[in-house]
């Protein structure tokens, strides 16, 4: 956000604007994540340490009140591409399937059945919920 | 041939090859997934995953060399996690709003999770492995093999039983979703984001970015209930 006075002298106006734009927040994310990390390390919780970085930014965000715009860049950049970020994961599954061995009926029909009827129980339940709440939305 | 020979093995030790395929092979599933108009079934994620393990073995090449490079792109998941901050914080008078039924539909969700894979999976005749490994599948990967560690199951099959149903879940769920008549965004998005982890968030969020925001809470929200609801519920079946 800020750098120090003593730049003013000099043409350092891209830099700048680098630095007080995309740098700075990717600097908070990555930062966000680490204190994530060491605090689950440190508790021991399973939670993991970006789930928890993204609600110490949330909390930054609530203290600040408003989004900075280049740090909506920033995020909004990663999260425009968040399925590229599984390929490598999910390649590592196709990779893996003898694991799956003798039981790939029983857990395939497992995977599909519980699949569906997690969405379509927790989708009935959040909108009646909402509808008897206050008929918002 | 020796000159290709030569240019091969340099380039099967560098990341960028892998780091290149990786990109293509995504690039070419979202150009499918926008062709097809978003339908769910051209599931970007899934083409790219075919191309790439096809490449993979016609060229004998393995997993973790493969990975040397696909690590740049795999370490952003962290990143991105945290992102998710962004999107909640601007639909947060709506979370705000519904965080009871929040709460209570992801709790309801995350029983049902477990509690039908491990039904399914006994019925069927699944050994006790499989069914710990398979009761967190809706839980983002870290989270997931974790719990099933805890647990005696396989940290290994657990991960590919996560990812299996994160691209189920953004493939089948909006068929699902429409089948029962939810409209509701928001009601999308959490049950997309409590079922299928980061996949489905992501498939939540090219569609809206209220449910995108509603799947991310979901997401981390579950991973938490089902850390906890987990172990009980185990204890109550065994």
């Amino acid at each position: 956000m800020y750098i120090s006075a003593n730049c003013e002298s000099l043409d350092l106006g891209p830099v700048k604007r680098f630095v007080a734009g995309m740098l700075n927040y990717l600097t908070l994310i990555l930062g966000c994540q680490l204190a994530g990390e060491l605090a689950v390390r440190a508790a021991g919780v399973s939670v993991p340490g970006p789930v928890l970085g993204m609600v110490l930014l949330f909390c930054f965000l609530l203290a600040r009140g408003s989004i900075p715009k280049h740090l909506a860049t920033t995020a909004d950049g990663l999260l425009n591409h968040l399925s590229l970020l599984f390929v490598p994961a999910g390649v590592g599954v196709m990779l893996h399937f003898r694991l799956i061995g003798n039981d790939w009926l029983p857990i395939g029909i497992a995977l599909i059945i519980s699949t569906v009827l997690t969405i379509a129980v927790t989708a009935l339940m959040m909108s009646w919920l909402s509808k008897g709440a206050a008929g918002n939305d | 041939m020796t000159e290709f020979g030569d240019i091969w093995v340099y380039l099967s030790a560098s990341p960028l090859a892998h780091l290149t395929l990786t990109l293509a092979a995504f690039q070419f599933g979202a150009f499918i997934y926008a062709r097809g108009k978003l339908n769910p079934m051209l599931n970007p994620v899934l083409i790219a995953v075919i191309i790439v393990v096809t490449v993979l073995l016609l060229t004998g090449t393995s997993y973790a060399d493969y990975f040397d490079g696909a690590q740049f792109v795999h370490f952003l998941l962290g990143p991105a996690t945290v992102a998710l901050a962004i999107p909640l914080y601007r639909q947060f008078d709506k979370v705000r709003r519904s965080a009871l039924a929040v709460i209570a539909s992801i709790l309801t969700g995350s029983a049902t999770a477990i509690i039908s894979a491990i039904s399914i999976g006994y019925l069927l005749g699944g050994s006790r492995d499989a069914l710990i490994s398979l009761a967190p599948k809706s839980v983002t990967a870290p989270v997931a093999m974790g719990i099933s560690e805890q647990l005696g199951g396989l940290p290994s099959l657990t991960a590919v039983l996560v990812i299996i149903t994160g691209i189920l879940g953004a493939m089948i769920g909006p068929f699902v979703l429409n089948l029962i008549g939810v409209k509701n965004w928001a009601a999308r998005g959490l049950a997309m984001g409590t079922a299928s982890h980061g996949i489905g968030t992501a498939r939540a969020f090219q569609v809206s970015e209220l449910a995108g925001a509603f799947s991310g809470l979901a997401m981390g929200l579950n991973a938490l209930a089902t850390a906890i609801l987990f172990p009980l519920i185990w204890g109550l079946f065994f």
